[in-house]
């Protein structure tokens, strides 16, 4: 009896399922849950929960979800940055019969979760925290459209996050690769916990994305200042309009092709399985018309920092805005018509390759116009070469090189001999890195102040920019060689010796990237802790040229105390040469929302849910999901949603502003 | 691809001398490949740069080539990035400076034909080749300016990725071998790939691209190897915890070596039939090369049609009673408990127990087994039509019928190869 009922509590869960035996997820372990303990107890002796609580985790606020987003993004940055580590030493060391030191139960969980992580809890939330906390400000809203559903989304990004990290102590993770492809993935031949966690962290996380996609959406169509039509939002917005688009139309066949394969998991529907009519190539497809769109949300957002920091650091309206928007909106349509580049191999005709592969070709038509663009922005300009400005001129030739790269492996013939290699490996690392990372780092460097109200230290931010630039090339350019030696990747251990040199070097790029992030680190602390900051009095400390620079760093509650109206496209540049005055009279009552728990206890009561679908305690499925629904109702009945920040609050900040206004100047 | 298509590309590839002199261009091709790489991957061999056969070759062209092209613009690009960035530094005020210049129709002109003309170029190039480096499309030389002799019989191998090793079926020779690929050099080989459990990606890189293997699915390569030697064979799609150790030796030898090494594997002890087919399927890593002296009949199209083991039913079969309305009732029925793979421990939680689709070897066993269940009628089809919509003709009336056009259709299908279907 005894045994029943804790299966029938604990479903599959038993102690076998923790991986004691593996010592070094036992140390990694140890040291999370001392460094855990430490926090809690800090928080705990500053007595910090309340205020944590009340201040940021029911914050609707869109600038505090915002830096909870990108907090997230950096904290799951590093997690996915150890396992990169770790397989770089892995392939350095695996030679001449060397199994190396991790075995295949565990590197084969380390690149899968890699990818995961990287993708989905470290690009995805940095990218969508910036775009929370710049978009509104950039279009003159005091907030998104739907504030509560904005922590909603921010609680269930991290929710997928927290059992993506449970996977490392609780049972394993996916050992399929990032895509998890059946009939790998499907319950014959994975049978254990890993890809349940994969499916229910991604869903989980997904639905998060998607609302936060239907949010921006509709901040940006509906809550722009007067004046503003749509040809004269900041780049930045429009790139995060169409990134949202192509979120809200393409997520959704993600949630649907892993909702299928977890009916193959569960219920032993035959959808994916290579019998009873099952069909694997049907996830391929479906799981890439997802995948490629996602790289695009990815690099649009970077695409957009980088337009603001062109014109800002070159003291320069933006070269050619209008053709910048239509390369944006052609890159969104065309990102639907080319995601069978990412399997040519898999047998189509020569006619369906030779399609596919001449769309993704035009795609660099568009992004070579905007690199045209920036190029053309700094011509004539006056360039300032601060940190965003120097991690656009590394983005630039960078990218360039990995556009290259992704133009050739869009040859369908050469993609024969390239696909799957370490040369396809250093391409995607060459866009993401080169792109997407460079750009957040970029737009952190660039909105740092508008967002804490003072300028991050310069001399550990270059020191940051140059190892992750010499550390990228020594990490990556060997991967393109080992690639023409017709390496593959997710490789595991190696016969030939003459291999083994590029890994080493590759390694120790891999180390210099991590000195990257160290100074990073670093120059977050010194920045923070520094007594004399150089305090940013004027909210406009770039002299930038978008209507996040019109309001004081960091931005009052309510953003702008009037809405602003706006005439020109660079509306605060515009401001700025008309010399408009700033109105210090004729305040109103300010109408905010209120915030609210809700997001974060459905959010919690996602997680368990998802944990009790992953180890099959059906009791707790059942009852989670009832809590879900159960708080959802509840939460329709709180009418307590909104209040007036008084006008006399609204002066006293408006007039502290004025202040140092006048102080400045 | 059907046999009017190949035809026509072969049409295609005549008039493509025209549109783009490839002998040229290889050579072209080569010259860059020894001034530009040379030096940056001297000491490495860079197996995909220097390859041994002609596929490989004509690949490894068309990555120089696109290179090239490419290189046209970044070059350009990136030298103006860094001159406009000294230039128009801020400390330099001798430099221009016009803050409100954003817009030149010329430029922007320039910015967007630039690249579309590139990809014009490249588009061209890539549509032709692929079709002409199609892994489906029967080799037409052997090398530059060396077609293929008009009486050549390419070698055909058929290759089924397992887990975790690769095993080489050699229908003209009745030979098969795990792990070990021997090839002659100079002649085509056509390969058929499928998989046994899960995706897997043959890959020689000294020969040509990869293709994929799949389970229940069969996809061909079509290659040659010129250079005698020994070259590295790769499992390029992760399958699982063996994947690491997943790789073969593909060796390029004479036509005499080739005969010389059949007869050895002639002289093996082992036979590969369909039961021992099921233990070499087991999972295994980092196997020794297997020798199989002989090969039972239809071994291959039984592994693509996922019908090995004697009482299941094949793909084929299945698809082809499918296409003619199914067997109704009695194909519910037709299912047995899964006795091997992962068995009960692998099954989904609410799933039904694992079962397959038992085959029907003869009209006769299967009239004898339907004979034993309780008749099955038709249930009373009057509330579920809608008006005008036939029912299906196989279980209009009972089991009988419909049998006996199974009868005929497995005649059918018994008599047909997978290359038909």
């Amino acid at each position: 009896m005894t045994n029943e009922f804790w299966s029938f509590i604990f479903g599959r869960l038993t102690w076998d399922v923790l991986p004691l035996h593996e010592p070094i997820v036992v140390v990694t372990f140890i040291v999370v849950a001392i460094a855990g303990l430490a926090v809690v107890g800090a928080i705990t002796y500053f007595k910090l929960w309340g205020y944590l609580w009340k201040e940021w985790f029911t914050s609707v606020d869109h600038k505090k979800v915002g830096i909870m987003y990108m907090v997230l993004g950096l904290v799951m940055l590093l997690r996915g940055f150890a396992d990169a580590l770790m397989m770089r030493l892995q392939q350095a060391i695996a030679f001449n019969g060397s199994e190396g030191y991790l075995n295949a139960h565990h590197y084969d969980q380390l690149f899968s979760v890699h990818g995961v992580i990287m993708i989905f809890f470290v690009a995805m939330p940095l990218i969508t925290g910036f775009m929370n906390y710049i978009v509104p400000l950039q279009i003159g809203a005091r907030d998104v459209s739907f504030p509560f559903l904005n922590n909603f989304s921010f609680w269930m990004t991290a929710s997928g996050a927290v059992l993506v990290m449970a996977s490392l102590f609780i049972g394993e993770f996916a050992q399929t690769g990032w895509l998890a492809f059946p009939p790998l993935s499907g319950i014959e031949h994975s049978p254990a916990s890993g890809v349940d966690y994969y499916i229910w962290a991604l869903q989980i996380a997904g639905v998060g994305t998607t609302l936060s996609g239907v949010n921006l959406i509709a901040t940006i169509i509906k809550m722009r200042a007067p004046g503003m039509t749509l040809m004269k939002m900041p780049v930045f917005t429009w790139t995060s309009l169409c990134t949202n688009v192509l979120i809200v139309a393409s997520f959704p066949i993600l949630t649907a092709v892993l909702t299928l394969l977890a009916l193959d998991r569960y219920v032993g529907t035959n959808f994916f399985t290579s019998d009873f009519g099952g069909n694997p190539m049907m996830y391929v497809n479906l799981i890439w018309i997802w995948g490629h769109p996602e790289v695009y949300i990815l690099i649009l957002p970077a695409f957009g920092i980088f337009s603001e920091v062109a014109s800002t650091f070159s003291g320069k309206r933006l070269f050619g805005y209008t053709s910048m928007v239509y390369a944006t909106v052609v890159i969104t349509v065309l990102s639907y018509l080319v995601w069978l580049h990412h399997f040519f191999t898999m047998g189509s005709g020569a006619s369906v390759n030779s399609f596919f592969g001449i769309t993704t070709m035009i795609i660099s038509i568009p992004t070579g116009a905007k690199i045209f663009n920036w190029l053309f922005t700094m011509y004539k300009g006056r360039i300032r070469f601060e940190l965003p400005m120097m991690w656009l001129i590394a983005f630039m030739l960078t990218f360039t090189i990995g556009g290259m790269t992704g133009v050739l492996l869009a040859v369908p013939p050469a993609d024969f001999v390239l696909h799957n290699s370490l040369f396809l490996v250093a391409h995607f690392h060459n866009v993401i890195i080169g792109g997407v990372l460079f750009g957040i780092f970029a737009g952190i460097n660039y909105w740092w102040p508008k967002a804490f109200g003072y300028k991050l230290n310069q001399f550990w931010g270059k020191i940051s920019f140059w190892l992750w630039n010499v550390g990228f090339w020594l990490a990556f350019g060997p991967l393109y060689v080992l690639g023409l030696m017709g390496v593959t990747r997710r490789l595991r251990t190696f016969d030939d010796p003459s291999l083994q040199i590029w890994f080493i070097i590759a390694g120790i790029g891999a180390l210099v990237i991590a000195g990257g992030i160290g100074a990073m680190i670093i120059q977050f602390t010194v920045s923070i802790m520094s007594k004399n900051k150089e305090w940013d009095t004027t909210g406009d400390p770039w002299n930038g040229r978008t209507l996040e620079w019109a309001t004081s760093s960091p931005p009052p509650q309510y953003n702008f105390a009037f809405t602003p109206i706006i005439h020109d496209g660079d509306a605060w540049a515009d401001m700025k040469a008309r010399n408009a005055q700033r109105p210090v009279t004729g305040y109103m009552d300010i109408h905010m929302p209120r915030n609210t728990g809700t997001g974060i206890i459905l959010a919690g009561l996602s997680v368990v849910l998802g944990f009790a679908l992953i180890w099959y305690m059906w009791w707790l499925v059942i009852l989670s999901f009832v809590a879900i629904i159960g708080a959802a109702i509840m939460h329709t009945f709180n009418y307590d949603r909104d209040y007036y920040i008084p006008i006399e609050a609204v002066a006293e900040v408006e007039d502290e502003r004025t202040r140092l206004l006048s102080g400045a100047r | 691809m059907s046999d009017g298509a190949v035809r026509s590309m072969r049409v295609g590839r005549k008039e493509s001398a025209v549109f783009l002199p490839r002998a040229a261009m290889s050579r072209f091709a080569k010259f860059l490949s020894v001034s530009l790489l040379a030096p940056f991957l001297a000491g490495c061999n860079a197996v995909v740069m220097a390859p041994a056969g002609d596929i490989a070759v004509q690949q490894r062209d068309l990555i120089i080539i696109a290179t090239v092209l490419m290189l046209l613009i970044i070059i350009p690009v990136m030298v103006l990035v860094v001159l406009f960035a000294r230039k128009y530094r801020a400390s330099n005020t001798e430099a221009e400076y016009e803050p409100d210049w954003h817009h030149s129709t010329r430029l922007e002109l320039v910015i967007w034909s630039a690249p579309l003309a590139i990809i014009i170029c490249l588009g061209a190039v890539t549509w032709v080749s692929t079709h002409l480096l199609d892994p489906y499309r029967e080799l037409g030389r052997l090398g530059p300016d060396r077609p293929v002799p008009a009486n050549t019989e390419p070698l055909e191998v058929e290759v089924v990725a397992l887990d975790w090793k690769w095993m080489f079926i050699y229908p003209q020779y009745d030979i098969a071998t795990v792990n070990e690929l021997v090839v002659p050099v100079d002649r085509p080989i056509s390969f058929r790939l499928t998989a046994s459990t899960v995706m897997n990606s043959f890959y020689i890189p000294a020969m040509a691209g990869m293709i994929y293997a799949m389970p229940g699915m069969q996809t061909r390569l079509h290659g040659v190897i010129n250079n005698p030697g020994e070259y590295k064979g790769i499992a390029a799609h992760y399958s699982g915890h063996g994947f690491s150790g997943m790789h073969f030796v593909t060796k390029g030898v004479s036509d005499a070596e080739f005969d010389t090494w059949v007869g050895d594997v002639k002289g093996s002890p082992d036979m590969l039939n369909r039961q021992r087919y099921l233990e070499v399927e087991k999972p295994s890593e980092h196997v020794p090369v297997m020798h199989f002296a002989g090969v039972e009949s239809g071994l291959y199209t039984a592994i693509v049609n996922m019908c090995v083991e004697l009482d299941k039913m094949c793909m084929s079969e299945m698809m082809s009673i499918d296409e003619q309305g199914g067997l109704g009732h009695a194909g519910i029925d037709n299912l047995a408990p899964a006795l091997y793979g992962g068995g009960e421990r692998n099954r989904s939680p609410f799933g039904p127990q694992k079962t397959y689709v038992a085959a029907i070897c003869s009209t006769d066993e299967a009239i004898a087994m339907t004979a034993k269940l309780p008749a099955i009628h038709a249930p009373n089809s009057a509330p579920l039509l809608g008006r005008g919509i036939a029912r299906p003709e196989a279980v209009a009336q009972s089991n009988a019928p419909a049998l006996d056009w199974l009868a005929g259709k497995l005649a059918f299908n018994q008599n047909t190869s997978t290359d038909a279907l």
